[in-house]
């Protein structure tokens, strides 16, 4: 039985950090299970890294639950270019996130469950917690055909992937977080997670991708909440704590004092984009234009995000060459961003006045470049 | 001995170094640089090799994948040094001294091994040399260890029972700033990063001018109360402001904002100013909104605006035109391309709306709506946001009345519209009413454009706006 409390019981959290040398005196003695009320992908990140940052985990350990709304959350040494369909999630207002922990990119939505184990870094066991949810389904449904790879997979029926796992170490902490797919819209995840980028060459963390499958395809009466309560309940038995679930907010500074400073630093565009390792784009793409077919050659490096050296090269005389080589000009330095070239785009041809001729073919190689971003 | 005789030979071959001493000159000049490198190292601190710790799991290599310092950095224990990776876990390696990068053993991607040097740290030797730099770390440290550690001496002044305080709390004392003697952190201080972190009500610290000179460890700090009653306070006190300038680089849309204004410095603006009664036109959008609504657009005043604009351009085309930069040639555009200032996140944009002369005011309005919600998710693309030949900045919806527009290059004139206020105006009959009142404020090149036909222009879009019926009998 799963017993939810309310906010109010959020205060022991508080009691729990700020009493580090006393260590814990709440009744849920060496542990404490947390389920978020927030579906944001940023709140939920930031609430990782504040737990890892300022919580003394010295014999206690914590369960963190949470879901979030459609997003891609790519591993911390990724490149998000070179991992998901950039333009897709814009359109279709997909957010990207880029976590602490290593490993690959994956697809959120509210038929996924993450669930992250907090525990001191000499504690820190990732066989154990997958074994664990393994245990819990289970019990859940017997019949399930799933088990724990030694790449730290879970695989239904052997093949099909239905969890990914990463990991934090820190001096004194550690958090392994996995996810779990339930009922997650599996058409949207196989469209994000396809790169249309050429051309791309970069040191990168890559993803290694997987069939993946819902547990619901499996066994329909599964719902996200039962998987939620029968992990937290295998998980307060195994670890012998109250099983009980603390809801928290992770916009609330009272109980998480510098929480939304953590929210705000992750959605920065330095840290998603900018902390890329350095890459770079060789590609040709053809121009139509008026009936002829153009070829074009774009050489780019880019570093912490932005254009190092960009190089185009163009049919001769297609453009004014002052023209092409201010646009090099201009867009080196700048983030590798499809924004950002529309701006430079759009000033350069108000200040270099242009007939109507060339004006639509400087759109035309413009658009172009904003495709490769 | 043999360091001193090193020496002395060295300061000669400074200074005269073609008198070698030893029949083989390049290996001497070889062993004098390494010894003198050395020698001068051992006078400013122990140079230790700190190894890359267990990361657990039986892991013994890593990838190293971001540093945090560079060689000279100086670093204080606990401080971020690299990220590792190993196996989809990001391993953050932390310092366990207070010191100075003289290397750093691997670059970027390169395998990195567990229990092999990671960089090397310059220890401060006044400080003293810790015994254990060569034993590999084993995570975490135990209690003991960090006091031990923190006793030892540091760069940062605090006595044993602040870095308790701190310890306690997981602050990092580089991170304090210490208001005592000499940069001394006092207790009072660690509770004052405290406070601020979580916006608690901790007991205020005295205002730095009556600190002490050393808080005794085993006292409890008096309350503020009582040392105002030992210490006579000023009446005034001098406000101490620690606030710090910030500098940033010009980047993206202020860039592109800086090229595109300096250009507009070139051309000689002249003002020109009106009001108008729109007391019809908004009994008129009234009784539109709704039926454009049914057609799912939102109609706003704009459409009205942009469109009385665009006949007016039709009498006066000069003032949609473009002049060359040498100011020889005067182009005429066909097209009205009637741009419409935007506000957005990231600063000024304006896209333009394509040929209002052959658009009705529902397909203006349409398609600023289209405009509007490209613009808001920052998805506006160069075709919408080039080609402009006239613009309207409604920046009355934000506030003001009479404004200054700055021409947008290559244009030639600009309106900035101001909010609708209600005010009392007199009809006809000289009696007094309620008028919905506008002002515009038009910015245009004198090179090209004169006063009048600025004028012109307005009065005749102020008419078809005034009264509204006037625009049938010109719509094409």
């Amino acid at each position: 039985m799963v017993i939810q409390s309310s906010l109010k019981n959020c205060l022991q959290l508080c009691c729990i950090l700020r009493t580090s040398k006393a260590g814990f005196r709440s009744t849920t003695s060496g542990g404490l299970i947390i389920e978020s009320i927030s579906n944001d992908v940023y709140q939920n990140l930031a609430v990782e890294d504040w737990i890892h940052d300022h919580m003394n985990l010295e014999n206690k350990r914590v369960l963190f639950l949470w879901r979030n709304s459609p997003a891609v959350v790519i591993g911390r040494h990724q490149n998000p270019w070179q991992e998901c369909n950039l333009r897709l999630l814009r359109q279709k207002n997909i957010k990207l996130a880029r976590r602490r922990s290593g490993g690959g990119t994956v697809y959120h939505d509210l038929g996924n469950i993450n669930l992250t184990f907090f525990t001191t870094r000499k504690k820190y066991e990732r066989m154990e917690n997958l074994k664990l949810v393994v245990k819990a389904l289970k019990a859940l449904s017997p019949k399930l055909d799933v088990h724990v790879t030694e790449r730290y997979d879970i695989l239904l029926d052997r093949q099909y992937k239905i969890s990914g796992t990463a990991a934090k170490l820190g001096r004194t902490t550690a958090y392994h977080h996995c996810t779990l797919l339930c009922n997650a819209d599996k058409f949207v995840l196989s469209s994000v997670l396809k790169s249309p980028y050429e051309g791309l060459k970069s040191n990168a963390t890559p993803s290694v991708p997987a069939s993946v499958k819902n547990l619901f395809e499996e066994d329909p009466s599964l719902t996200c909440e039962m998987l939620l309560d029968a992990i937290a309940e295998e998980y307060a038995k195994q670890h012998q704590i109250d099983n009980r679930i603390t809801l928290i907010n992770p916009a609330d500074e009272t109980v998480l004092p510098g929480i939304s400073s953590k929210t705000k630093e992750l959605q920065t565009w330095d840290w998603v984009y900018g902390k890329t390792p350095k890459f770079s784009v060789s590609t040709c793409f053809n121009m139509v234009y008026k009936g002829s077919v153009l070829d074009v050659k774009v050489d780019l490096d880019v570093k912490h995000g932005r254009i190092e050296v960009c190089n185009i090269d163009l049919p001769e005389q297609w453009l004014p060459p002052a023209l092409c080589s201010e646009l090099v000009k201009s867009l080196t330095g700048r983030k590798f961003c499809p924004k950002e070239t529309t701006t430079v785009a759009t000033t350069l041809s108000s200040v270099c006045p242009l007939d109507n001729e060339l004006h639509s073919r400087w759109n035309l190689l413009c658009e172009n470049m904003m495709m490769l971003m | 001995v043999c360091i001193h005789r090193v020496r002395s030979c060295s300061s000669i071959h400074f200074i005269k170094p073609k008198h070698a001493c030893v029949f083989d000159k390049s290996a001497l000049q070889f062993s004098r640089h390494q010894r003198l490198f050395r020698a001068s190292a051992a006078s400013r601190g122990q140079i230790v090799q700190f190894k890359l710790s267990d990361i657990g799991e039986g892991i013994t290599e890593v990838t190293m994948k971001e540093w945090y310092v560079k060689e000279g950095d100086s670093v204080s224990q606990f401080d971020s040094i690299c990220e590792v990776q190993s196996d989809k876990a990001s391993v953050t390696i932390t310092s366990r001294y207070d010191g100075i990068i003289r290397k750093l053993h691997y670059s970027l991607d390169e395998i990195a091994y567990v229990g092999k040097p990671l960089v090397d740290i310059e220890i401060d030797a006044s400080k003293g040399v810790a015994s254990e730099e060569d034993i590999v770390e084993t995570p975490p440290m135990s209690h003991e260890e960090h006091t031990h550690q923190e006793i030892k001496g540091h760069k940062t002044l605090a006595t044993p029972a602040v870095r308790r305080l701190a310890m306690e709390n997981n602050i990092k004392l580089s991170e304090v700033v210490g208001t005592g003697k000499d940069n001394r952190i006092l207790k009072e201080d660690i509770l004052n990063y405290l406070a601020k972190q979580t916006g608690a009500i901790l007991p205020p610290s005295p205002k730095a001018e009556i600190v002490p000179p050393l808080p005794k460890p085993d006292t409890v700090p008096p309350a503020p109360k009582d040392r105002a009653h030992k210490i006579p306070v000023p009446v005034s006190r001098p406000v101490v402001f620690s606030g710090k300038d910030r500098t940033e680089p010009v980047t993206g849309f202020h860039k592109a904002m800086v090229k595109t204004m300096s250009a507009a410095l070139k051309i000689p603006h002249f003002g020109y100013c009106d009001e108008i009664d729109l007391t019809q036109l908004v009994q008129l959008r009234e009784e539109l909104k709704p039926l454009a609504q049914t057609r799912g657009v939102k109609l706003s005043f704009m459409p009205f605006f942009i469109k009385a604009a665009s006949l007016g351009l039709l009498q006066y085309p000069i003032l949609n035109a473009s002049l060359d930069e040498s100011c020889q040639n005067v182009t005429y555009k066909a097209s009205h391309n009637i741009g419409v200032a935007m506000d957005t996140e990231q600063g000024l944009i304006v896209p333009n709306v394509k040929n209002v002369q052959v658009c009705s005011v529902f397909e203006i309005a349409l398609e600023l709506n289209r405009l509007q919600s490209l613009g808001s998710a920052g998805q506006l693309g160069t075709n919408d946001l080039s080609g402009g030949t006239f613009t309207l900045s409604n920046i009355g919806t934000v506030g003001g009345t009479y404004a200054k527009p700055v021409i947008l290059p290559p244009e030639v004139a600009i309106g900035a519209l101001g909010k609708i206020q209600v005010l009392p105006r007199f009809n006809g009959k000289g009696e007094v009413f309620k008028a919905q009142i506008m002002n515009v404020s038009w910015s245009a090149d004198h090179r090209i454009i004169d006063g009048a036909t600025m004028a012109r222009f307005s009065n005749l879009w102020k008419s078809y706006l005034e009264n509204p019926a006037s625009m049938l009998l010109d719509l094409k």
